[in-house]
């Protein structure tokens, strides 16, 4: 686990696009769970596009630059680290700045094109390590209800643990962190075989068929293993599990409906909030917490 | 005093960033030169002749070649210089290739530079004393560490020769890997039915000295001179007195307490055990972490049973003393482990393949136990989860190795052969089963390897698919093998009943720690480096430690074979003489500035130097000072940088030729 500089509680945070257009509700629960466990994020002031998708397959230089941006205002601002909620910008940001710090060439390039200087370290965390972070004890002390009726397939997909070397905070192939927080909340987690499988990703868009599919296998497997509710850390995997499981249904014409939810959804509903101060009610598979779900969801 | 300078163009490798006439040129004009030239190729016969010439008609005493590393070819030029009456060392090398032409592409600063490295040698070669070489004795006895086949090869081939061979082998029985075997490529023989007759035979050999369950611990001395320590763990029985009856084993009531390493864990065994049935020697061991004797002092149901009173709790482990005049390291390798690794591990680990946790997923070994006739399952092939006939079987090869984010770059080079002949030995016994083949590449170089492989696609119909396997995962009893195929360029699923990974091969665990004790350097991986990797493939950098088999880099039966032949050729020709010469290039203590701190003592990598009393005619010691042992002194020169006296000097380097040097610079 890569050290908190500082010794401090202060987190600087990235939004990234998804946080405030199709995962609004990613954003809305993790302010307000982080919130209740006593810890602020700042936000970046003038943020940009982290690069993802398209910036870092067209060039390179422009996928560093993007990222490296982001991480030049955290050091102006003073902050030690970032949390990027988002998998993709989590990953462009800790990768480009490996980059730039491994490779002196990258480095004049990125500092020229940025007229900056890239001295510091910043911490790059996902949601899961922010989690860690502030301890899952916190998670224990402060929660309302023990969500022990639910069985969670964590799923981290393919962004959140790789590369390891350079994430380094879990295994890349069986990855366990996610199961550790959800267990915190008192839900129970399942082994499973696709916690890691593609779900399609950004194929979404032009090749709906392959993101079903794919998708599809990921929420059977999930079901098959005794799982009644999938969680996620990333924008993307949630858009192609929940969103396209409408296209699933006509494609599948058996396919059940299967709640994903964001893990700060799920920690935020074991805090005690509700499914509309969480934004759940925004998602387009319905989710109510309530004593009897094992009975509605398992088929 | 007359100096030649002779510089070498070795062909274009240091002509192309060196003037080399212009050096010649420039050499010519310093003082002390009396002749110097340039040529093509100064290693090659008229380039030796050249030199020899030279010496003779300018009546040279002493000679500069400026030429490639004196690893290389200080020896050759040496002998010429001998061979037209001049000292060897007399001889200096002027490194123009490896420190100049190869490492620089400036013309003019690399000629430059050149020049510098051969004025400095002319400065040494100036100063440089005639020495004489040391004779030392020769103890005609083999150590030969390692009793799987290389070392078996070995071992019979020096005592056949007439010699003395210790061998050491650390399991309770020698056979190594190849006794697990079932049947090897590309004949389909049976591996113990070539084998076993040959571990009798090293059993029997009145020349061999075996040592089994035992290790070597600690190695002093030098080539022709060495003295090993070797450890010989307590069998708990009685050598001397078992008869291999084998009561022992049928009455030990302790039958499940741990896993049988020779049936590759597919297999438990009591705590006494001989590990296969055709051990040699046929003599249990008992294993203290099992035996009921060890945890409560109770049991000793094989005490009551051998009614040669063979059972020996109290034995303790001994240490033996050899003296050895060369060594041959035969530790041969082990397969890389899919588990999941600990983080300091260099190996990662296959979680992708479920890190070990599903029982049908084996490794190529544990396929090889089930095959063999005298396997866990008498040669049936029955998956280890529940004994069922896998109707679908998977093989996988290149897990591990040539995957550097695994941690290995290199390739096992075994596996594509045993892949096909287990895919072959499979269908042999499977007759209405598929087996699929994952490869990368099919390297099969070697006499009948490339058949081999056709046979088992085109006579067994094994089906081969080009591409890796990204995931495994369990589905109902079924293992689900997700991979690429990359000739039809689409991905492939096929469900498997089991699934062959041929893991890479790697070094032994404590393979650096042994090269330590012995004093032979290993590359990152762990294996022995040979000292040339074309032209001295069998030696290690160490004088009389040879390498066999695949401690030194993964390699099939037949190459261990011949490379154990070739280090016991290596040995037999060491013992051809009484005598050896050695280097003079040895350390020497002036005893009059010796204060007697012994730090030279410490550091001495070799235990070269002693402490030597110095008397009055009285007889009473005054004085305590170094002495070093020209024996075992490599001429390292640690002493000499070390002692804060200055009062020690290395033959060949001392201070006044090295201070010259750097004064030419």
């Amino acid at each position: 686990m890569k050290p908190l500089t500082g010794g401090n509680m202060r987190f600087g945070y990235y939004p990234g696009c998804s946080q405030i257009s199709s995962a609004k509700e990613y954003d809305l629960s993790l302010k307000k769970v982080i919130g209740n466990l006593g810890v602020s994020l700042d936000e970046l002031d003038d943020w940009s596009c982290c690069g993802a998708t398209s910036g870092h397959v067209t060039n390179h230089k422009l996928a560093n630059g993007l990222a490296m941006r982001n991480i030049m205002l955290a050091d102006h601002q003073g902050l030690d680290n970032i949390v990027a909620p988002c998998a993709a910008c989590y990953n462009r940001l800790i990768l480009s700045q490996y980059e730039t710090f491994n490779h002196p060439e990258i480095k004049s390039e990125i500092e020229e094109l940025l007229s900056t200087k890239f001295e510091k370290d910043i911490g790059i965390f996902n949601v899961l390590e922010l989690f860690m972070k502030i301890g899952l004890g916190k998670i224990v002390e402060n929660r309302k209800r023990e969500l022990s009726n639910l069985n969670v397939a964590c799923y981290y997909g393919c962004l959140l643990v790789r590369p390891a070397d350079i994430t380094k905070f879990d295994d890349a192939e069986e990855p366990t962190s996610m199961e550790r927080i959800v267990e915190a909340t008192g839900a129970k987690t399942v082994d499973w075989n696709h916690k890691v499988e593609c779900c399609g990703a950004a194929h979404s868009i032009a090749r709906r068929d392959i993101v079903v599919d794919l998708s599809k296998k990921i929420i059977d497997d999930a079901i098959a293993h005794g799982a009644n509710v999938m969680v996620v850390a990333c924008p993307m995997c949630h858009t192609n599990l929940d969103m396209r499981q409408r296209t699933m249904k006509k494609v599948y014409p058996g396919h059940k409906e299967f709640p994903v939810l964001y893990l700060t959804e799920l920690v935020g509903l074991s805090l005690g909030m509700n499914e509309k101060e969480l934004g759940i009610d925004l998602h387009y598979i319905d989710f109510k917490y309530d004593d009897n779900i094992i009975k509605n969801t398992v088929a | 005093m007359k100096i030649g300078v002779f510089i070498c163009h070795c062909g274009e490798n240091i002509s192309r960033t060196v003037d080399c006439p212009r050096v010649a040129h420039f050499a010519e004009g310093l003082p002390g030169v009396e002749y110097s030239i340039d040529y093509k190729y100064m290693c090659s016969d008229p380039g030796q002749k050249l030199i020899k010439d030279a010496i003779r008609e300018h009546k040279l005493d002493a000679i500069v070649v400026g030429s490639c590393s004196p690893n290389m070819h200080e020896r050759t030029f040496r002998n010429a210089a001998v061979s037209a009456g001049i000292n060897p060392f007399l001889v200096e090398i002027a490194n123009l290739r490896e420190h100049c032409s190869w490492v620089h592409d400036d013309v003019e600063a690399a000629t430059e530079k050149a020049i510098e490295l051969v004025r400095m040698a002319i400065e040494k070669v100036k100063r440089d004393k005639p020495l004489t070489k040391i004779r030392v004795p020769v103890t005609k006895r083999v150590l030969v560490i390692g009793g799987g086949i290389a070392g078996i090869q070995a071992a019979l081939d020096i005592a056949n020769a007439g010699y003395e061979v210790v061998l050491v082998e650390r399991e309770p029985s020698i056979g190594g890997h190849m006794s697990q075997l079932s049947e090897t490529f590309p004949t389909l023989d049976c591996s113990q039915c070539i084998l076993t007759p040959r571990m009798v035979e090293v059993y029997q050999h009145p020349k061999i000295k075996l040592l089994t369950y035992s290790e070597v611990v600690k190695v002093e001395g030098f080539i022709g001179n060495f003295k090993a320590t070797i450890k010989k763990k307590a069998r708990h029985i009685n050598e001397d007195l078992c008869s291999g009856c084998g009561l022992c084993i049928t009455k030990c009531p302790t039958k499940k307490k741990s896993y049988n390493s020779f049936e590759e864990n597919l297999a438990f065994r009591p705590a006494v055990y001989v590990p296969f049935p055709q051990a040699v020697p046929n003599i249990p061991v008992i294993d203290e972490t099992v035996c009921m004797y060890y945890k409560n002092g109770k049991c000793g149901m094989c005490v009551k049973v051998c009614d040669r009173g063979a059972i020996d709790f109290e034995q303790k482990d001994t240490m033996l003393v050899a003296d050895i005049g060369a060594i041959i390291v035969a530790t041969g390798y082990k397969l890389y482990n899919i588990e999941k690794a600990t983080p300091e591990s260099k190996y990662k680990g296959y979680g992708e393949y479920g890190y070990g946790k599903y029982r049908d997923v084996i490794d190529g070994l544990q396929f090889e136990r089930i095959a063999s006739a005298s396997g866990p399952t008498a040669g049936e092939i029955k998956r280890p989860s529940d004994g069922k006939e896998p109707k679908k079987i998977v093989f996988i090869q290149c897990v591990g190795s040539r995957d550097p984010s695994k941690g290995i770059s290199y390739c096992s080079k075994i596996c594509c052969m045993y892949t096909a002949k287990q895919a072959m030995l499979y269908k042999h016994k499977v007759h209405d089963g598929e087996a699929y083949v994952f490869y990368m590449d099919i390297r099969a170089g070697g006499k009948m390897y490339d058949e081999f492989v056709r046979r088992a696609i085109e006579e067994d119909h094994v089906k081969y698919i080009r591409g890796r396997v990204s995931k495994i995962h369990e589905e109902n009893g079924k293992y689900i093998v997700k991979g690429e195929d990359t000739i039809a360029g689409m991905p492939v699923e096929i469900d498997a009943d089991m699934v062959v990974l041929a893991t890479a091969m790697i070094p032994q665990d404590n393979a650096p720690k042994l090269a330590q004790t012995i004093g032979i350097p290993y590359d990152k991986h762990g294996f022995y480096n040979e000292a040339h990797p074309k032209l001295r493939p069998v030696e290690s950098t160490t004088a009389g430690v040879f390498l066999a088999g695949a401690c030194q880099s993964p390699k099939d039966i037949p190459e261990s074979v011949a490379m154990a032949s070739a280090t016991a050729s290596k040995a037999i020709i060491l013992f051809a003489s009484d005598t050896l010469e050695r280097e003079p290039v040895v350390a020497k203590v002036n005893e009059d500035l010796c204060a007697g701190c012994f730090y030279c003592k410490k550091v001495c990598p070799f235990g070269a130097i002693e402490v030597r009393d110095i008397k009055d005619v009285n007889g009473i010691i005054y004085k305590e000072v170094a002495y070093i042992n020209q024996g075992v002194c490599q001429g390292c020169g640690t002493c000499t940088a070390t002692c804060l006296s200055k009062s020690i000097e290395l033959a060949g380097f001392n201070n006044e030729e090295i201070f010259a040097e750097i004064a030419a610079l």
